[in-house]
């Protein structure tokens, strides 16, 4: 570029000046987009949270059966209602197992988990997470008359590439599986991703965490499980470490480091 | 629209194509290729970053310290993407967390600073914006083709849709597990590549 011979001759003022007016209003652009639409991203963030909880307690498919649902947009009201009238998001200590009061709304499990004084270092991190969070939000869900007949519990545990977060759906017993839904993870497409093929999340109903002892017995089967077994599901094929994964997540979170201490309460005191 | 206008629009989809003639932009071209919607959507982005950069650069190009050009060139790069980025968030969430990094990575990708430093410093400003729109086009209409044979190939669905019913839902396609995988787009953009100089030989590049 010949620049510098048709132009005037540069001085130091007038270029820190230019790409300080340059700076100004990239800064106004960028901050004017990020305010403006900051509402809308949150809403949006929301409403894919509420829409796992939903799929994960079976109550998605009854919020998007409902006769209004006929025009554009009214799905995500119906998610939203069918969210704000049947589920309760509470906070539960994961050490003691009981209520406590919290801020459910911003609780943000990742962040906890960076925070040296809101999180442990489990002793035995079958799940690979390196740290939990002393306290964990958990959604309560309840039938029309009011009853809870679903709680669905967060979990998180390393998969092949990273973390891989995602609910639990259980029955009112807190030992039969309603669902296991994957909200956020980074497997290899076809692969471990694959937990996300709704054959592969059908095998999950019915099936039991706990075996008669009170250990945590459910697993992934390489090679298929028995249809007998009521504590395997298949594995995922092609995808040993993802399964393992999932199978480590799952024997955490059930374990002593994980809910088992809260379920434990909840089957002898339910909600207090 | 004037024959040169056209030229500059229509120009880098085949005859000067950035990724197919010269391979630019390769890296997002692998990421994001496994599925049509997601190719669709950094196509749109591209385009919209790479016209209006070239469009502000242009218009405040003779204004521009040459000694601190690319820096201000990234400045008003990285704002533009920035913007798409929260656009995406607020508008089509499930698609920007597919994305997620490589739509920041749009500010690394040597098309958009490529026709920055190469035209839009020149030229004027709508000619500039229309050869944004047109390279952008053209990086768009690999990205499409190479996810047009991942997707379909590798997943057996377009946009989503079903094609071929694979087995593992029931069907008889086996996926292909290699073109699931990004480093597959090597393979595509080659073979793209190869098509493309078969037809228009003038491409060829002299020993």
């Amino acid at each position: 570029m010949s620049s510098s011979d048709t132009k005037k001759k540069e001085t130091f003022g007038k270029t820190v000046g230019f790409v300080l007016a340059v700076c100004v209003v990239c800064a106004l652009l960028v901050s004017f987009s990020a305010v403006q639409l900051k509402p809308l991203q949150q809403a949006n963030k929301l409403l894919d949270q509420q829409t796992k909880i939903l799929e994960a307690s079976g109550l998605l498919a009854v919020a998007l059966e409902q006769e209004n649902i006929k025009t554009a947009g009214s799905a995500d009201k119906s998610i939203v209602d069918t969210y704000n009238n049947r589920v309760e998001a509470k906070m539960i200590d994961l050490d003691s197992g009981e209520f406590i009061e919290g801020d459910v709304i911003n609780f943000d499990e990742r962040r906890n988990a960076r925070d040296q004084s809101l999180s442990i270092k489990p002793e035995n991190d079958i799940a690979g997470i390196n740290r939990r969070s002393n306290t964990a939000v958990i959604y309560l869900i309840k039938d029309n008359a009011g009853e809870i007949d679903t709680v669905v519990l967060p979990i998180v545990g390393s998969g092949l590439w990273d973390l891989m977060y995602g609910y639990v759906g259980l029955e009112a017993d807190l030992n039969t599986v309603k669902s296991v839904i994957y909200s956020d993870h980074k497997e290899t497409p076809g692969l471990g991703a694959e937990v996300l093929n709704p054959k592969w999340k059908a095998l999950w109903p019915g099936k039991k965490i706990y075996n008669e002892a009170g250990d945590v017995e459910i697993r992934l089967v390489k090679g298929g499980a028995k249809a007998s077994d009521v504590y395997g599901v298949d594995a995922l094929s092609g995808a040993t470490l993802t399964s393992n994964g999932v199978t480590h997540t799952l024997q955490f979170w059930f374990g002593e480091e994980g809910y088992k201490p809260f379920i434990t309460n909840f089957r002898a005191e339910g909600v207090q | 629209m004037s024959s040169d206008a056209k030229k500059v629009l229509t120009g880098p989809i085949v005859d000067n194509n950035p990724i197919a003639l010269q391979v630019l932009g390769i890296c997002s071209a692998l990421a994001v290729t496994s599925s049509m919607a997601n190719a669709l959507v950094m196509s749109l982005a591209v385009i919209f970053v790479t016209a209006f950069s070239n469009l502000f650069i242009s218009i405040i190009r003779n204004h521009i310290p040459s000694s601190v050009r690319i820096i201000v060139q990234m400045a008003i790069i990285a704002s533009l993407v920035i913007v798409v980025d929260q656009v995406l968030k607020a508008f089509s969430y499930q698609l920007s967390k597919e994305l997620a990094v490589f739509v920041g990575l749009i500010i690394t990708n040597c098309i958009v600073m490529g026709r920055a430093e190469a035209f839009a410093m020149k030229e004027k400003p709508v000619v500039s914006f229309l050869d944004g729109i047109g390279n952008g086009l053209g990086y768009g209409a690999i990205l499409m083709l190479v996810a047009f044979f991942r997707e379909l190939l590798g997943f057996g669905t377009l946009f989503g849709h079903e094609i071929l019913p694979l087995i593992q839902n029931g069907g008889w396609y086996q996926g292909n597990g290699l073109l699931v995988l990004p480093f597959s787009s090597f393979f595509v953009i080659g073979l793209i590549i190869w098509a493309l100089r078969q037809w228009k030989p003038a491409q060829v590049e002299k020993d």
